[in-house]
């Protein structure tokens, strides 16, 4: 290194502040849950949550066993409204149009947001057929076309170079951790804006795991990414922003950051250091 | 003792270890308290033997330092710790590479008590005690505040400095001015002041220490800021 160059790199401090920078710069929002209420019949699972979920950013939500977290993350694609019992009242807005308006077509907002489950689930088809469904049941049959989709969602999922060459397998014959980037792959192939992950990667052994992890920061850069979590350390990992929720309440949202080092409410702070409160 | 902010832990095990390295931080903390006491006692009445103990002492604090640093190392490795916990373990890596360097500046003053002894001095024998007993309450309520995990004394305890540092530059002064009369004295008066100015510095580490015991309670970094920053930082809330 030069004289010159020495003196460059002392006074280059912003790669130094650029995190802390970081925590305050403001993004645009993509998901902004207001006054959010949810009942199971007469029980109510969900207090009055409201919350803003930043454009291409994660945003993980953990809290115990029970506290509302898989509930509110399947209001954003409306899954709630499978169960007959669920009720529903507030407003969630997916670019500012709110989802639980009657005019909205409840398929094709299930288009725009993508989901993901604790449990691998493909189909028991060959590993093209997985990736390409999404593309076939809304008519697309050009060859061309489904070969192009599913060879750029399986990269996007990580999984191209291991699966390039068994694309015609069943995709019940590869092991849990790539079935998961499979399943992951299948919900990107039709270019959804929001991917929910409902405890990825809880059934993987810790590699596979990693992968997700990977993939997860890799797919933010085109998705807006919130995920369900009861791995702490692996929400600390791979999100921006951390919401903590206890008993159907949001207790707290912040940036991840600041949340696992210096939490507002004792609530966090008990929770996520381990005590009883 | 009150240890609400590191018991609780559902792992009783996890309670147990923090519990352990503050104690063994206080141990060390008074080791180096015991040191200075000791150390000014050896210079002042020139006892040879007693600035040796405390130069010999030195050793267990460095040894202390390095078993709290692997305990933390171990805790973070293991247990990922977060919040409070994350910041306590990170105060203390902090706190007792302070307490090693005060009871580096206690060996000095021991040294200096070897190298002055059995010499006719007229060195400001009263002020240089007088500085000792400042620094020494300073950091005494230093390791206090850690001790209770509180920090409303701080800004008190860092107030202490200014006394500390005009003491310093009155003592400075006469040295000066001993020197000045006879060049003959110069040797040995540099001597007196490296002892005024090791002292001088354990002042500047109890204050070290409240900063990061600011950071471990409220997670607030307050290095660097002048007095009165860092007593409208506290009342932030």
């Amino acid at each position: 290194m030069t004289a010159q160059q020495v003196r460059t790199h002392a006074i280059d401090m912003s790669s130094v502040l650029r995190g802390k920078d970081n925590q305050d710069e403001q993004h645009e929002t993509c998901i902004k849950v207001e006054n959010l209420n949810l009942f199971y019949g007469d029980k109510q699972a969900l207090h009055d949550i409201t919350m803003e979920m930043p454009k291409q950013r994660v945003t993980a939500y953990i809290g115990p066993s029970g506290c509302g977290k898989s509930t509110l993350l399947r209001c954003i694609n409306r899954m709630n409204d499978l169960v007959d019992i669920a009720r529903i009242d507030g407003k969630i807005l997916l670019d500012g149009e709110n989802i639980y308006d009657k005019a909205v077509n409840v398929a094709a907002l299930r288009r725009r947001v993508g989901m993901v489950f604790q449990k691998p689930n493909p189909f028991p088809k060959s590993i093209f057929e997985n990736v390409a469904y999404g593309l076939r049941i809304q008519g697309v049959n050009d060859k061309r076309i489904l070969e192009e989709t599913v060879e750029n969602a399986l990269r996007g999922a990580a999984l191209w170079d291991e699966m390039k060459d068994r694309l015609n397998d069943n995709a019940l014959g590869i092991s849990g951790g790539q079935q998961q980037r499979l399943v992951i792959a299948r919900a990107i192939a039709i270019e959804p804006e929001v991917l929910l992950l409902d405890e990825p990667a809880s059934a993987l052994d810790p590699i596979s795991t990693l992968k997700i992890e990977e993939l997860i920061n890799e797919l933010k850069e085109k998705y807006t990414i919130v995920i369900v979590t009861h791995n702490m350390q692996q929400a600390a990992r791979v999100s921006d922003y951390t919401a903590f929720m206890y008993m159907g309440e949001l207790i707290e949202i912040g940036t991840t950051s600041e949340l696992f080092t210096n939490p507002a409410k004792k609530q966090t702070e008990d929770y996520i250091t381990g005590r009883y409160g | 003792m009150d240890n609400s902010k590191i018991g609780h832990h559902i792992s009783e095990q996890f309670n147990k270890e923090l519990e352990d390295i503050r104690n063994n931080v206080l141990t060390m903390g008074g080791l180096v308290e015991q040191q200075i006491e000791l150390a000014v006692q050896a210079f002042t009445t020139g006892d040879i033997e007693l600035a040796e103990q405390v130069i010999k002492q030195d050793n267990q604090v460095d040894s202390l330092e390095m078993a709290i640093d692997l305990e933390c190392t171990q805790i973070l490795a293991l247990r990922q710790p977060t919040a409070f916990d994350l910041r306590l373990l990170l105060t203390v890596i902090k706190i007792i590479h302070e307490i090693e360097r005060v009871g580096d500046k206690a060996e000095r003053v021991a040294e200096m008590a070897i190298q002055l002894a059995g010499v006719e001095s007229k060195f400001p024998h009263h002020e240089l005690e007088h500085m000792a007993e400042l620094v020494k309450g300073m950091l005494h309520d230093a390791l206090d505040a850690f001790a209770r995990m509180t920090i409303e004394e701080v800004p008190e305890i860092t107030e202490r400095d200014d006394n500390v540092d005009r003491e310093y530059e009155n003592i400075l002064r006469q040295l000066i001015t001993r020197m000045m009369e006879d060049p003959r004295n110069i040797t040995r008066t540099l001597d007196v002041l490296w002892t005024v100015r090791a002292l001088e510095r354990i002042g500047d580490h109890a204050c070290y220490i409240c900063e990061h015991l600011i950071y471990m309670i409220k997670g607030e970094d307050v290095r660097h800021l002048s007095q009165s920053e860092l007593e409208s930082k506290l009342k932030e809330g």
